[in-house]
């Protein structure tokens, strides 16, 4: 009956300007986030081995498939269906294949992003038009359509949510079936766009996902990001933020719970490139079961001409029993001292047994004690999302998640944070 | 009419050198309507009998009996015991972010009785125990203990207490680190569950200052894990002007 807790904060908003402040460690150091080859071409990704930085966490080998390694980068299996359910402000076209429109926020970063690239055989584009305020949520469920685990056929989607300037909209999206799926999301907001868009990964058994969400924030524009990631054997999430604009604000919220055996990846990257941009980053998630593995990185980069930024970046993981591994790395590089503040923390950590035994003595039974302390850990994350029908959902969903497997939590497992310990007493080392 | 009685109790907590005894028999019964002080220097074992009695996990009894009415508590787990009507307030109540009070507190209270308290009467009882503990209604949308003041971690302590009635309360150091304001509002709301005749209440405490509000029945002097000496309120009197020398140096004559 041990509690053990890594906790690690660091305030950066006194950091001096220097080019090399990043606190990741891992066996390929890099000189700069900014530094990691983009590209369109696939060609220009050789499949992963495992070595790679950006793929050292991952379980390639269940990845492979989305690789397309046997194929030149391109798949042609057509293993998913796309419906949307749109506001009526709001605008939906199926578009083809070199749609001018498309491909304007970011730059594949991986291979599964650039095998995306290559192989959708045609986009989805959501329209929320110039000054638009959208009455309803848009709806757009990504179902995988395929049966058994042997007919999975490998497929590529590309879905384009932008939001024209001074518009405002909610967007849902829903990934549900059985799919092995890598996925292009372009979220543009253009001047003053008021956006949130939830992406909730659900996936049935079985299914492998890879989604490369690309960002484009324009001047003063808002956006909300929401991942959320509950089934599905592997999902690996990388959502990239790249402001254009000055006067904006990202927000991105994270909820994951996994469950035996599931890899639940995230990788983030907040490109701040020009000057009084704000961003805020708070993933949160549970484990339970032999083989959880859950990954998080965040990245956020302030390059020189980003003055009078303001970041902050926050992962917390609750291990909630033997046999679960949480891996937390957050990396703050900043290039000017002219900032409002920038600071990261992570903090992994088991079931707090006096947090329990107190409940309990509350003469609250065990069950029912560690139930409330996972909604409690959630909470005000969910709170945050401000769409009640989402909210609504995922307070269900965890209650879901509770209830599956509450009876396996007990012990207690490995928990490994690294990267930012390095940085706190070493800063611009 | 209850009876908690507490018969040669041994408790030992682990530590990196193995098992060490804190509790080296602890004879104590507790009825129903009286009010016993336990008294003691720092170590001698005072907090480690009202973690034993709640069940914390980190002590272990090692021989003695502690029953309520004759029921086994010892072979109860810590929620059972809270159910079967012991409550312990705690020294340093713990934080449990995201979790409201509100709901904290009905929980708990639909877990003691059984059912869900019908909502009308408990959200004026909530209110009015609230108000009696000088606690701001915004308090209750507050987490649990997640930035209290020390008097206010207390307050919610004392606030539990109220609500879920119990048969015996435990109150471990509750006055430690408060004001006076603090410590009168607190001694209040331990003298309103006091007049409460199917309640005994167990007062642990370093100081005697919380007895000059509170008046207990019996004082307990514990020395070294045990009763080293019992009397009425005049021991905690003695207490104060004398101090625990008297038994700390008895103790090392011993050792």
């Amino acid at each position: 009956m041990t509690t053990a807790t890594d906790s690690l904060s660091t305030d950066h908003t006194k950091a001096v300007a220097d080019g090399s402040h990043t606190h990741g460690v891992g066996p390929l150091p890099e000189a700069s986030r900014a530094s990691r080859p983009t590209s369109f071409d696939v060609a220009d990704f050789p499949v992963p081995n495992g070595r790679e930085e950006e793929w050292r966490f991952s379980p390639i080998d269940r990845l492979a498939p989305l690789f397309a390694g046997a194929s030149d980068g391109v798949l042609s299996g057509h293993g998913v269906l796309t419906t949307v359910v749109e506001a009526p402000e709001v605008k939906v076209e199926i578009v083809d294949r070199g749609d001018a429109r498309l491909g304007t926020a970011g730059t594949p970063g991986d291979r599964t992003a650039a095998v995306a690239w290559a192989s959708y055989p045609r986009a989805t584009v959501v329209t929320i038009p110039k000054e638009a305020v959208a009455s309803e949520v848009t709806s757009i469920r990504v179902e995988g359509v395929e049966g058994g685990a042997q007919a999975l056929e490998p497929s590529a989607t590309h879905l384009l949510v932008h939001a024209e300037a001074l518009s405002q909209a909610v967007v849902v999206i829903d990934h549900v079936g059985h799919a092995a799926l890598t996925e292009t999301v372009e979220i543009v907001a253009d001047e003053g766009a008021h956006l949130t868009v939830v992406s909730v990964h659900d996936w049935a058994e079985g299914s492998v996902h890879a989604t490369s969400h690309r960002l484009r924030i324009g001047r003063d524009a808002t956006v909300k990001h929401i991942a959320v990631t509950l089934g599905g054997d592997v999902v690996r999430i990388t959502p990239d933020a790249e402001f254009v604009g000055e006067g904006a604000t990202v927000k991105m919220l994270g909820l994951y719970f996994a469950d035996a055996g599931q890899h639940q990846e995230q990788r983030l990257f907040v490109d701040h490139a020009v000057p009084n941009c704000v961003s805020r980053v708070t993933y949160k998630g549970a484990l339970q079961g032999e083989g959880a593995h859950t990954v998080w990185v965040g990245d956020v980069l302030i390059r020189a001409a980003a003055e009078g930024t303001d970041t902050y970046e926050l992962n917390r993981n609750l291990v909630l029993s033997d046999g679960a591994r949480a891996d937390s790395v957050p990396n703050l590089e900043i290039e000017t001292g002219l900032i409002e503040g920038a600071g990261h923390a992570s903090a992994t950590g088991r079931f707090d047994d006096e947090q329990l035994f107190y409940l309990r003595a509350r003469g609250i039974p065990e069950t029912d004690a560690r139930r409330l302390v996972v909604r409690g850990f959630f909470a005000e994350l969910i709170h945050e999302i401000g769409v009640p029908s989402v909210e609504e959902r995922l307070i269900g969903a965890i209650e879901r998640e509770l209830e599956k497997s509450m009876s396996v939590l007990d012990g207690t497992a490995d928990a490994h944070v690294e990267g930012s310990e390095v940085g706190l007493t070493t800063d611009g080392a | 009419m209850s009876t908690l009685e507490i018969r040669d109790l041994h408790v030992s907590v682990e530590t990196k050198e193995g098992p060490k005894a804190i509790l080296r028999g602890v004879d104590l019964t507790i009825a129903s309507g009286e009010t016993h002080a336990i008294m003691g220097p720092n170590g001698s074992g005072k907090s480690t009998l009202a973690y034993s009695l709640a069940g914390h996990p980190k002590y272990q009894v090692t021989s003695g009996t502690v029953t309520l009415d004759g029921e086994d508590v010892l072979a109860l787990s810590v929620d059972a015991r809270a159910r079967a009507g012991l409550f312990l307030a705690m020294q340093y109540p713990v934080e449990v972010p995201g979790v409201s009070v509100s709901n904290f507190l009905r929980t708990a209270k639909t877990a003691i009785d059984g059912q869900a308290p019908p909502l009308r009467s408990w959200v004026k009882d909530v209110r009015k125990a609230m108000d009696d503990l000088r606690m701001d209604p915004a308090f209750a949308e507050r987490s649990v203990n997640e930035g209290f003041s020390g008097g206010e971690k207390k307050r919610h302590e004392i606030l539990q207490m109220e609500l879920l009635k119990p048969k015996f309360a435990i109150l471990d150091e509750t006055d430690s680190g408060l004001d006076v304001d603090a410590l009168r509002v607190v001694s209040e709301g331990v003298n309103r569950v006091k007049e409460n005749p199917d309640v005994g209440v167990l007062l642990i405490t370093h100081y005697t200052r919380i007895l000059r509000y509170i008046t207990p029945d019996f004082v307990h002097v514990f020395v070294d894990g045990k009763v080293a000496e019992e009397g009425g309120p005049e021991l905690a009197d003695r207490l104060e002007n004398e101090g625990y020398d008297r038994f700390l140096s008895t103790a090392t004559t011993i050792v």
